[in-house]
């Protein structure tokens, strides 16, 4: 069987959606210092950190059929994690973002090895259940705004610096984690690890005929989801320089589900640009109306039925192959 | 004396108020190629279910070798080399052949907790690999999506999935089902093949593949046992003529 060389003339061709897809985001900041600077630097970071959540959510979801309803919890462990440990005077990453991660890892941990012993619609429902506890917790916690969420005060330091308090600073930190989450999750699919992942997706009876006990490779794949979602839910903290509980609700769950299959399940770069296709849209149509959900939701219809494979499905349809399967 | 190879003790189980095993012992000498054959419904798809670890037992014990594996669970199973296939075709569709049988390899090899590294170039996985397919005659399909084979050659390539996990002990469910005669001459060669090399038990309705494979054959009837011996004295036992042969046998 022979495979295409890792580079080579092909390599670009193969690759031209991510590639030209981070050139874009690497440019950004120059475009942006010609005008609109702020707005355009928060706006696409904000793209960026929800394309890091919808990449770990494409990993269970479009590569192990695990339809997580609770995703956004992580996002807001993360968020929290900064929140909290802040308001205790620990303001270093270096410390809030192994917490943040730790806790997702531990949060995907306990409920993972609760959910993954259901399937389907129960897996839905349980994975929607968690998140919510989640966001009723956070609801609770009156000592770190309750409802209203607490604002933090500042971004987070680095040895004590202030390295990502600049925009642009931190613009190209999110895009550096977004690159390395990028990296790490086009590592996992094609490992050993992804194909068990994937072969479980495919044929479940089939993978344990083989010998392949699938609870503890899904329980993996799951911590490994919601560990770098709390890596998003980290950033996110610190862009807004504000955490709530709004970052838990199950509406964020399915927005993140909606920009997976939007930008085309499976495909790690669709999620990229399921996210950002989600944010611009919904920041353009909120500028006509309040509803823009009313022209949102049909728009969603129209790609699900005619764009099978979300906006990377067209890509490859036009661009005639090319992306990888 | 050596421990059979598998060995059911006193298997049972109900749906309801169904029985579909009824207390079923049978023992398999090491390297024995045996058969069950029985009418539609007798439970014989069930029975190897148990025998897996697809479905647990109400009752009774399977042992693999002398070493009792009921409690084990299907995957745990096939690591003590008790391998099946399935009645309906069951292959990872949008997997290539080659990649469909790398996996077993890659199942009973080394970790599965590795994340870096293309696990479809390791030839450490497709060296392997590519012996079973080309033992079962699909070499020159192995880059092909396995949905796409012909259902023979997903027949070929489950028997390959099988051996590729290396068994000890070989449970066949009807491999024969739906296979046109070219199909199936393809497929009574390979078991000829096999016959020897490991233990077999096969599940099969195609009465002529059954008599001209096995040494041993069983007739399972609502779930029991009723005969079971060398072909010839199995088809002339008139318990099993009347019960299930009928006039076909005659």
């Amino acid at each position: 069987m022979t495979m295409p060389p890792e580079n080579g003339p092909g390599f670009l061709k193969r690759e031209a959606v991510p590639v030209l897809l981070f050139a874009l985001l690497a440019l950004v900041p120059f475009v942006a210092a010609l005008g609109a600077e702020s707005y355009l630097l928060s706006l696409v970071t904000r793209v960026m950190i929800f394309a890091i959540a919808a990449l770990s959510l494409d990993l269970i979801l479009g590569y192990g059929a695990l339809v997580s309803f609770g995703h956004a919890a992580f996002l807001g462990l993360g968020g929290y994690a900064v929140g909290i440990l802040s308001a205790h005077g620990q303001t270093d990453a270096l410390v809030q973002l192994p917490v943040a991660l730790a806790v997702s890892a531990l949060f995907a941990l306990i409920t993972g090895a609760l959910s993954l012993r259901t399937k389907g619609v129960y897996f839905i429902m349980i994975t929607l259940a968690f998140g919510q506890m989640a966001f009723f917790l956070a609801v609770s916690l009156a000592a770190y705004g309750g409802d209203d969420g607490m604002t933090l005060p500042g971004r987070s330091k680095l040895f004590g610096m202030d390295l990502i308090k600049n925009d642009r600073a931190f613009y190209y930190a999110v895009l550096l984690a977004l690159l390395g989450a990028y990296g790490l999750c086009r590592s996992i699919v094609v490992s050993r690890f992804g194909r068990v992942i994937r072969g479980a997706r495919e044929n479940p009876q089939r993978m344990a005929a083989i010998g392949f006990p699938l609870f503890r490779y899904q329980l993996v794949g799951y911590v490994i989801a919601g560990t770098l979602c709390g890596l998003a839910g980290f950033l996110l903290a610190n862009q807004a320089e504000f955490v709530s509980p709004a970052y838990m609700t199950w509406q964020r769950s399915g927005e993140l589900i909606v920009m997976v299959v939007l930008g085309g399940l499976g495909t790690l770069h669709g999620a990229i640009i399921g996210a950002a296709a989600f944010l611009l849209l919904e920041e353009w149509l909120s500028g006509f109306t309040e509803h823009w959900k009313m022209i949102f939701g049909p728009f969603l219809v129209l790609v699900v039925l005619f764009a099978r494979g979300g906006l990377m499905g067209a890509i490859r349809r036009i661009g005639g192959g090319g992306g990888h399967g | 004396m050596a421990e059979p190879a598998l060995e059911l003790r006193d298997l049972n189980k109900a749906y309801g108020a169904l029985t579909v095993t009824d207390h079923v012992s049978l023992a398999l000498p090491d390297g024995e190629f045996h058969a069950i054959i029985g009418p539609n419904g007798a439970g014989k798809t069930t029975l190897i279910h148990q025998i897996s670890g697809l479905v647990p037992s109400d009752s009774g014990s399977v042992r693999l070798a002398g070493h009792d594996v009921t409690d084990l669970s299907l995957p745990e199973r096939v690591h003590r080399g008790l391998v099946r296939s399935f009645q309906i075709t069951s292959i990872l569709p949008g997997f290539s052949a080659l990649e469909n049988v790398a996996l077993a390899v890659q199942a009973r090899q080394g970790s599965s907790f590795r994340f870096f590294g293309r696990a479809r170039e390791e030839t450490r996985l497709n060296d392997p690999a590519m012996q079973a397919l080309e033992e079962v005659g699909l070499g020159k399909r192995a880059g092909v999506r396995a949905g796409l084979l012909s259902h023979g050659e997903k027949r070929q390539l489950e028997i390959a999935i099988a051996l590729a996990a290396q068994p000890r002990v070989l449970l066949l469910d009807e491999p024969l089902a739906g296979t046109g005669p070219e199909e199936s001459a393809v497929l009574i060669a390979l078991m000829q093949r096999l016959r020897g090399r490991m233990t077999i038990l096969l599940i099969e309705h195609d009465m002529e593949a059954v008599f001209a494979l096995a040494e041993r054959v069983s007739v399972l009837v609502y779930g029991r046992i009723i005969a079971s011996g060398p072909p010839a004295a199995v088809r002339d036992d008139p318990e099993v003529r009347t019960a299930y042969l009928g006039e076909e046998g005659g």
